[in-house]
């Protein structure tokens, strides 16, 4: 992870803007993605017990990032889980990423919301100033 | 500057404003709002009204509720219609997520002294009985078979697997049972993601509330509808789960990708849509229209287990369903457009419908009043009942407003509030709050929401819908 890998949320009226920033767009995708996870709970409350391999493809960095988090966020419903650390790469149109995590533990995690899905408002990917950026709102 | 001069709206009639025309602009923006209400919106409501305006096919105006706030693409609290005639478009965005949201209320017929001596002993069984929140399960878990059936059927298929009664269907819109809905729509995804999920509350601003009138407004519909000053009602508010947010992520992007397609120029991605008569519209209302099954669905199973619990501790109160209102749907309907009728595809965005007296699609029993108009307000606020209107219909395609919308951020929200000083401050008050988050609580402090009664004011001057009576919550089951 570089010195410049970091996550922070912004906010949106009725929901919740996630935003990763790393010195690569596949860092600042692991970021946007932390970033989620903050959304339902601490990051740091979540141990990487299991993983789960996903692949996304989309025609521009955008849409591949509203992809990889809803397809975060279908895994994270359907399996029940949380996830507190991601690895991403990124080739052409295609990413192929890792998410560990584990199983939802209402005392231990403490879930503040369930996450709808990604939107395309206030999306952005983009390098400014050397620092890649990757945001979007998240329907809570 | 000030929203009205910087954006150039006219009052053109009680709490009514209206912006011409320009730039791209098909329709003017017609916004109902009390001067107060409309300064306080966010700008980016005005931009968002303004880029409904130039889809293709829109008739008449780009509509906003009093309680309009920035939402994705529409504005939340946006009602548009569409003319398949005139090549008019659905738009995923213009439904939004959460397919078929919506508010149901059960009348219990029980006075508050009667309620009293329960109410600790009611919020636990509540709680205990509806699942609710992040990890909860659903306690039926349907087979590929039977999920096709739920999404062809919603509240009647519910009804006819033993949740609730048949006379519940014809208080539910579209008597329960949306026409049109096409199960081969539907992805395997979004089915696996509703797999756990029937008859369970969500999070968010999700809740189910025991209610008390509070005040009545107007005595001769309060007693049509059955509620008197004092009375206990349980209101329910959730959507389509699981199922609608998968169907809403899926066809968003498909209409993202292919606009250009079909030449459309999108000031927004958000705005997606695609014209009502190619594959892609045609698909998506199929698909749309079995999230609308689903909240019916799930709205009908929770009340099945709200009455088991009352059953247990007021035995012979058998909670009649007074209505149940969708606020995020797009629906076929005839409207009376500029001397004819047409048929149109209204997007309510946050909005309900509204219909007034006389309206065909009312049961017998409420058709001389006008339509039950169930607004959610905060976990401290209350709520309101209003009553369709007969000039609703020239005013909005019969549409009102939906809640109190948010005035602060769930940040800023955290910032301000714990959730253990929330319930305490609300407990203090009478007010019991069950939850199996504290955090999720403090985002949905009551703060962090406008006054609901402002909304409601405006909506009544405006003569979207009629005041009939005001709820307070004496329990709140949140997610």
């Amino acid at each position: 992870m570089s010195s410049l890998a970091r996550w922070e949320h912004f906010q949106h009226q009725a929901d919740i803007g996630v935003r990763g920033m790393g010195a690569t767009p596949e860092e600042a995708f692991e970021m946007t993605a932390l970033a989620l996870t903050g959304v339902v709970t601490d990051p740091a409350l979540v141990e990487p017990r299991e993983a789960v391999k996903l692949a996304c493809d989309a025609p521009d960095l955008e849409l591949l990032l509203v992809d990889w988090l809803n397809a975060l966020i279908y895994e994270m419903s359907t399996r029940s889980l949380l996830f507190g650390r991601y690895a991403v790469t990124i080739e052409g149109e295609r990413l192929e990423g890792t998410a560990w995590g584990e199983p939802v533990d209402r005392q231990k995690h403490k879930p503040a919301v369930e996450v709808k899905g990604a939107t395309y408002t206030e999306l952005k990917v983009a390098r400014e100033n050397g620092l890649w950026i990757a945001q979007c709102v998240v329907d809570v | 500057m000030s929203n009205v001069e910087r954006e150039g709206l006219v009052e053109s009639g009680a709490d009514r404003w209206e912006m011409a025309p320009r730039g791209g602009m098909r329709v003017p923006v017609v916004i109902f709002a009390s001067r107060a209400l409309l300064e306080g919106m966010d700008e980016r409501v005005f931009e968002q009204a303004r880029n409904v305006a130039t889809l293709p096919g829109i008739v008449k105006a780009s509509h906003a509720m009093p309680d309009a706030h920035w939402g994705y693409g529409f504005p939340i609290g946006g009602v548009a219609a569409f003319d398949p005639e005139q090549g008019g478009v659905v738009s995923a965005g213009g439904v939004g997520f959460d397919i078929s949201c919506g508010v149901r209320t059960l009348l219990t017929g029980l006075p508050r002294e009667e309620l009293e001596p329960y109410k600790e002993r009611l919020a636990d069984a509540l709680a205990d009985n509806i699942p609710a929140g992040l990890g909860s399960k659903g306690l039926i878990r349907l087979n590929d078979r039977e999920m096709t059936a739920m999404l062809r059927g919603g509240a009647r298929w519910a009804v006819e697997r033993g949740y609730g009664e048949e006379a519940d269907l014809e208080r539910t819109e579209e008597r329960g049972c949306m026409a049109g809905a096409e199960p081969e729509q539907v992805s395997a995804r979004a089915r696996e993601r509703q797999r756990q999920e029937m008859g369970t509350l969500g999070s968010g601003n999700h809740y189910l509330e025991v209610q008390e009138v509070a005040e009545v407004y107007d005595e001769a519909v309060a007693r049509t509808y059955g509620v008197a000053r004092g009375d206990i009602v349980v209101s329910i508010h959730c959507g389509s789960r699981g199922l609608g947010h998968q169907i809403g992520t899926e066809f968003l992007r498909r209409m993202v990708v292919e606009a250009p397609r079909h030449g459309i120029r999108l000031p927004d991605r958000e705005l997606a849509c695609a014209p009502l008569d190619s594959t892609l519209g045609r698909a998506y209302l199929g698909a749309m229209r079995t999230g609308i099954n689903c909240a019916l669905a799930n709205r009908q199973i929770i009340t099945q287990l709200v009455r088991e619990v009352f059953a247990r501790l007021f035995p012979g109160h058998p909670l009649p369903l007074l209505y149940d209102v969708s606020h995020n749907t797009c629906k076929e309907e005839w409207h009376q457009v500029e001397g004819g009728r047409r048929r149109l595809f209204v997007h309510r965005k946050g909005a309900t419908r509204a219909f007034g007296p006389g309206h065909p699609e009312l049961p017998e029993a409420l058709r001389g009043v006008g339509q039950p108009v169930l607004i959610g307000g905060s976990m401290g606020t209350g709520s309101y009942i209003l009553c369709g209107t007969a000039q609703s219909e020239a005013l909005a395609f019969s549409s009102a407003c939906h809640g109190a919308g948010r005035a602060m951020s769930r940040r800023a929200a955290t910032r301000r509030w714990h959730g253990r000083q929330v319930v305490d401050e609300l407990a203090a008050r009478g007010i019991l709050v069950r939850s199996p988050s504290l955090r999720g609580v403090a985002e949905e402090a009551p703060g962090a929401y406008k006054e609901v009664s402002e909304v409601v004011e405006s909506a009544h001057r405006a003569g979207l819908a009629r005041k009939v009576a005001r709820l307070v919550p004496l329990i709140c089951v949140k997610g």
